[in-house]
């Protein structure tokens, strides 16, 4: 663990200038990460720019062109309570609720969500080597305790898995993150947000250097009327997923209008696939419908020695969160996943 | 690795169980270690420092959250209850009663952080039902496994509480 500076910015113009002071400078909102990755010598940050004095960052409301705008700065639990995300957007609420405990949800931010670092045991244990954390020092997870491990879209250098339940929605719903920086304010869809290793596993997301979070845009259909999110893990609760699913569905006269279908703990990203979601259009909402949307979804999944297993999971979870998704009000969080 | 070998304190202005106090803090120093270092307060228990067993739950501004992964110097004008500012031997929270009530402890070492934690989930008013409290409980880890009378004694004042 290093010393570090702490400063703290009350607009968001102050805090790009603090970020750009210093390479190692970094915000800090909730910390709930981020602290424990500094425990644990795995940052070096040199100052903690704590943006939470910036009130242009808060807030929950609707959006003129009917989506919602949730604040970078609003904690996770705040936004699972709120009543237009209980209302609009339950599958977001479910999500947020599925992930962590309630004191982490009360200081982690929605900022911060997306930001979050893998929990891969390789990348946290800086005593081993990690491409992530020192490029080019090599991947013990392929060989190792892969069991959390990535079975879609990997590389030579990185099987690490993104770890949020609540970006899995965001991935769902289409939301777009709205962040500044120093060359001005822009939108990054949220299919363009998150990245996959490649040969740069040290970069997990398209954010450029000292760029901020500002807010995440929800577009207005929320699925609230049929949607689902099945989290399968190692215990029942806090613990991160093996394989999650989040679904979105429109249903009319019988037969699937439109299909949303994320899923978490599988890849360095929330995994959609838009062609496995067309697929379903004009189809009843059957285990068959669903069925062949997973086998399209997992098209060129590979697993581990430890986390094959996950292959048929995904499979499983997307068919019986498909039919989960007909019957939201059997999902509550807590609860056994039924059927 | 270090640019700032000394960065300089910085001073905080902390309410903690309705008494004021000024300290004068590192920016690296967690809000578990100023409230058992620096003020004594020594309830409140140090288990993993990683935010991963609740037993340094505390209720800042109304919320419950760990001790461990909160900077002191983030804190600045908050109003903090501890284990110290729930009850007293002469005067117990019900909280408490219920606990030595349901026998739901054994050595003791996680009850300052989950009685915190099951104040605050109280108020809160989001579990309804056993189940759910037991979910929102999780964060709270007890190796002695007393984790069903813990619940039960939770039960048992959300249920008078009605």
């Amino acid at each position: 663990m290093n010393s570090f500076d702490y400063t703290r910015a009350t607009d968001t113009t102050t805090a790009l200038r603090f970020a750009a002071d210093h390479p190692a400078n970094q915000y800090v909102a909730g910390g709930t990460n981020l602290i424990d990755l500094w425990k644990y010598d795995l940052t070096h940050p040199n100052m903690l720019v704590d943006i939470n004095g910036i009130p242009g960052l808060k807030g929950i409301h609707e959006t003129p062109g009917g989506g919602l705008h949730l604040g970078a700065l609003v904690s996770n639990s705040d936004t699972a309570h709120h009543p237009l995300v209980k209302a609009r957007y339950p599958l977001l609420s479910r999500t947020i609720l599925a992930g962590a405990t309630t004191q982490i949800r009360n200081s982690a931010t929605n900022g911060g969500n997306l930001l979050q670092r893998t929990r891969c045991h390789y990348f946290y244990d800086a005593a081993v080597p990690c491409n992530k954390r020192v490029p080019g020092s090599g991947c013990p997870a392929r060989t190792g305790h892969n069991r959390l491990n990535a079975i879609l879209g990997h590389s030579e250098s990185c099987i690490a898995v993104f770890p949020s339940d609540m970006c899995v929605a965001l991935a769902a719903l289409e939301a777009v993150v709205h962040v500044t920086g120093p060359t001005g304010d822009r939108t990054i869809a949220f299919a363009d947000f998150h990245r996959l290793p490649g040969d740069r596993p040290e970069f997990d997301n398209n954010l450029r250097p000292d760029e901020l979070i500002t807010a995440i845009e929800l577009p207005p259909e929320g699925y609230a009327t049929n949607h689902s999110y099945l989290k399968l893990r190692d215990r029942n609760s806090y613990a991160f997923a093996l394989v999650s699913v989040a679904t979105g569905l429109v249903l009319e006269g019988g037969k699937i209008a439109r299909a949303r279908i994320a899923l978490g703990g599988v890849a360095h990203v929330p995994w959609r696939v838009p062609e496995a979601e067309a697929l379903l259009i004009g189809r009843a909402p059957t285990s068959e419908s669903f069925a062949l949307a997973a086998e399209r979804i997992l098209d060129g999944a590979v697993g581990f020695e430890h986390n094959t297993f996950k292959i048929e999971s995904a499979r499983r979870a997307i068919v019986r969160n498909g039919m989960m998704a007909l019957d939201p009000s059997s999902q509550r969080p807590g609860a056994q996943p039924s059927l | 690795m270090s640019n700032n070998p000394q960065p300089p304190p910085r001073t905080v202005a902390l309410t903690v169980n309705g008494e004021k106090f000024q300290l004068s803090v590192r920016p690296w120093v967690s809000l578990l270690d100023a409230l058992r270092q620096r003020l004594d307060l020594t309830g409140t228990k140090k288990g993993c420092d990683h935010g991963q067993c609740g037993a340094c739950t505390i209720i800042c501004d109304g919320e419950r959250v760990l001790s461990c992964l909160t900077l002191a110097v983030m804190k600045d004008g908050s109003d903090i209850t501890t284990i110290e500012g729930i009850g007293t031997p002469d005067n117990l929270h019900p909280l408490q009663e219920a606990f030595v009530k349901h026998d739901a402890f054994q050595c003791g070492y996680c009850t300052p952080g989950q009685i915190c934690s099951g104040v605050a989930l109280l108020a809160e008013g989001h579990a309804h039902t056993r189940e759910e409290v037991s979910e929102q409980m999780s964060g709270n880890l007890c190796r002695c496994g007393a984790n069903p009378n813990i619940i039960d004694a939770i039960m048992e004042v959300k249920n008078n509480a009605l």
